[in-house]
């Protein structure tokens, strides 16, 4: 059955055009065919991973593409155990994510829109992990990419909606100019486009290296990895099932899976792993510090995503291969989860603020409990599927001997049960702060959560993991902490902040709630040059091009009234004088003409009379 | 017998008579009697020469021609006249202007 991949996902393609092209006419089915498209792939997903486990993996080859100077690249089809594992993560979050917009999106004015892109974006999602050379994966990233504008901006109403979907889609870009390098550079370097010739190839390794850091580029963009995370918390602009389904299976994850897929061309040398590990260990730090004082319940799980695949990378850079993709999914199912309960509750609140919550577990039941799940599972408590993954990550931190690191990743776990707690606590604990009307969402929205609350659970079992007490006692106990720390804070305290901590660490609190002024950094060095550029090319363009052209025009008009005045006094003048000459000659003549018949008659007979007088004298 | 100036004399009064005719008529009928009585003149001279001259039939049978080309042109002319009077309501010919400048 493994024969079958390439099929997976032609059904969301299929869906995005019915929707794209009939949504109008379809109206609410648009969901519907969505959905079965979906579903579709996720039936065909599960026969291939089931096949995979039986019979191992391949790639196949559907059709020769292109064919160029000797060489050739085909549409191919990669399938192993880390292209299964996703295609199952993306089909069944998505499926379920959609399900759920059913129930978010039902007011919306552009519902099948809504649907179709969520096709389109599952497509190529899914397309790029089936990809088995880079210019395919090339083409479903920017698939990617360009679905993630469409959905981020897509109440395009809002301006701060339009700015997020721009500023997604430029910072992604910025990476992505690194990944097409990379591509190209490797392309001329070994003649070869395939992910099955990385792990043996022949060129030095400065090249080596090169190319396997501007690929990395194309994952910070792509995976909102420091310098270029600044996109994330901005598109949670957009409607949450998208934020649910950018930051679980599709968007996001792509820039971990190219790291995955490309490993062998990081593997071969070193210099190039150690930076992804550093920068997953920066960006999942400050992405942490930054969630634990901030007060939007989605931004907050927005630096957390930014924070767990810093975690991913991480893992991935000290050669935690596994540990790495096994967060990945993991990761996917308790972040869609959390993101649709907080689109459940924003729902329900019509709030961003958790300081504006509070108490929400008494009147959202379903809700409440599944968010719990999600929280627990995040902070990695056991035996929930977060403390198996992010276990074997400190493990293979600690067993590959990165000491730094690996205190990065402690303190990194041990914010991150802080922060999801201190969320749990203020939204779901407590009195409420302000007068809301909560209700539990429809059923459409809170089945989805309930099984994506029961893959929280019981993905961590999906993969057999060595059993180490001593560090899993430790990573228990970090994530107790945690949650002891918010509870300290947030419930017995009970004040809105801990306000003589932040007194007390003014500065450290300015600099992480302000994200570390990154975007401020970027405005003064980047976009604030660029702007000015651009006026004084824009000046430039309206003072010297703009009046030169205007001078042209002026001096037509000149030419123009010149030759005007020549060519109504000159050549009128002569054509006048012409006919004028003629009409005063034939004022003389037309006198013979009296138009009285007899008088040509008189004049014909004289004529004659006279020729015949000449005739009669002359002739003698 | 009749000598042949008188003939002559004949056709030569009646081509006055036709060219005073035709030079002061107002009507373009009246012209027109006047342009036969001319050609009249003009088929009386040529059977005189054929008589006292030749003695052969070309002058008769010019004059036959002569007559024929008469009777034609005097269709053509009153066809003219008919048509120039349904349009101007007049036949007189010094109301016959409208071609002049």
């Amino acid at each position: 059955m493994v024969g079958y991949a390439h099929f997976i996902p032609l059904f969301p393609f299929a869906a995005f055009a019915v929707n794209i092209l009939f949504g109008r006419k379809l109206g609410k089915m648009s969901a519907l065919v969505s959905i079965g498209a979906s579903f579709i792939s996720l039936v065909i997903a599960a026969v291939t991973f089931i096949g995979n486990s039986h019979y191992g993996e391949g790639s196949y080859m559907i059709g020769r593409w292109l064919s160029f100077g000797g060489i050739s690249l085909d549409f191919g089809v990669t399938v192993d155990p880390l292209s299964c594992m996703m295609l199952m993560v993306v089909t069944v979050v998505g499926t379920l994510i959609q399900v759920y917009s059913i129930g978010y999106m039902r007011d919306d004015k552009r519902y099948s829109r809504f649907f179709a892109y969520m096709s389109l974006f599952m497509g190529s999602m899914l397309g790029l992990l089936l990809s088995d050379n880079f210019v395919m994966l090339y083409i479903f990233w920017e698939g990617v990419g360009l679905c993630s504008y469409l959905l981020i901006s897509f109440w395009f109403e809002r301006p701060a909606a339009a700015r997020a979907g721009m500023k997604a889609f430029i910072t992604t870009r910025i990476g992505d100019t690194g990944l097409l390098i990379g591509i190209l550079l490797l392309f001329f370097a070994t003649k070869t486009l395939y992910f099955r010739d990385l792990g043996n190839l022949a060129i030095n390794d400065t090249t080596l290296t090169v190319i396997a850091l501007l690929i990395f580029c194309g994952a910070v963009g792509k995976s909102a990895q420091f310098p270029l995370h600044v996109w994330l918390p901005d598109a949670m602009e957009g409607p949450t099932p998208v934020s649910a389904l950018i930051h679980a299976a599709t968007m996001v994850a792509a820039g971990v899976y190219l790291v995955a897929r490309t490993y062998g061309l990081f593997l071969a040398h070193h210099s190039s792993l150690i930076w992804v590990a550093y920068i997953g260990a920066i960006t999942a730090f400050m992405a942490a510090t930054i969630a634990t004082v901030n007060n939007d319940i989605k931004r907050i799980l927005a630096y957390s995503t930014i924070s767990q695949l810093g975690f991913m990378m991480l893992a991935l850079g000290v050669g935690g291969y596994d540990g790495g993709t096994f967060h990945l999914m993991t990761h996917a199912f308790f972040k869609a989860l959390l993101f649709l309960c907080a689109g459940s509750v924003i729902h329900a609140v019509h709030t961003q603020d958790i300081f504006k919550m509070g108490g929400l577990l008494g009147k959202m039941k379903a809700t409440g409990w599944t968010f719990l799940i999600g929280a627990l599972a995040i902070a990695g408590v056991p035996p929930l599927s977060g403390f198996w993954s992010k276990d074997e990550i400190l493990s293979e931190i600690l067993r590959e001997g990165h000491p730094i690191l690996f205190g990065v990743a402690v303190v990194t776990s041990l914010l991150t049960a802080f922060y999801m707690f201190r969320l749990i606590f203020v939204v779901l604990f407590g009195k409420p702060r302000s007068e809301l009307r909560a209700h539990e969402s429809p059923a459409v929205m809170t089945v989805p959560l309930g099984i994506l609350a029961a893959f929280s659970i019981f993905a961590g079992f999906f993969k057999p993991v060595k059993f180490e007490p001593l560090m899993m006692g430790v990573s228990a106990a970090i994530s107790v902490t945690g949650i002891g720390m918010a509870y300290m804070l947030y419930i017995r305290n009970n004040k809105i902040l801990p306000a003589p901590l932040r007194a007390r660490f003014a500065f450290l609190y300015r600099l992480v709630s302000n994200k570390y002024y990154v975007d401020e950094i970027y405005d003064a060095l980047i976009i604030r040059p660029c702007m000015r550029f651009a006026d004084i090319a824009a000046s430039f363009d309206s003072r010297v091009v703009d009046g030169a052209v205007n001078l042209t025009a002026y001096l037509s008009i000149i030419a123009g009234k010149v030759q005007c005045w020549f060519d109504l006094y000159v050549v009128d003048g002569i054509v006048n004088m012409a006919a004028n000459i003629t009409w005063l000659c034939s004022a003389v003549f037309r006198r013979l003409q009296t138009g009285l018949v007899q008088n040509y008659l008189l004049i014909a007979f004289f004529g004659l009379a006279i020729m015949i007088l000449l005739k009669l004298t002359g002739g003698q | 017998m009749i000598p042949q100036s008188h003939f002559l004399i004949l056709g030569a009064v009646l081509f006055a008579m036709g060219l005073y005719g035709a030079l002061t008529r107002r009507t373009a009928i009246g012209i027109l009697m006047s342009i036969e009585l001319i050609l009249n003149a003009a088929n009386i001279n040529l059977i005189t020469f054929n008589k006292f001259i030749g003695n052969e039939t070309l002058g008769q049978v010019f004059a036959l021609f002569v007559i024929a080309i008469a009777a034609a042109s005097a269709v053509i002319g009153l066809v003219l006249v008919i048509a120039v009077y349904r349009n101007m309501k007049t036949i007189f010919t010094e109301k016959m202007n409208i071609l002049k400048w």
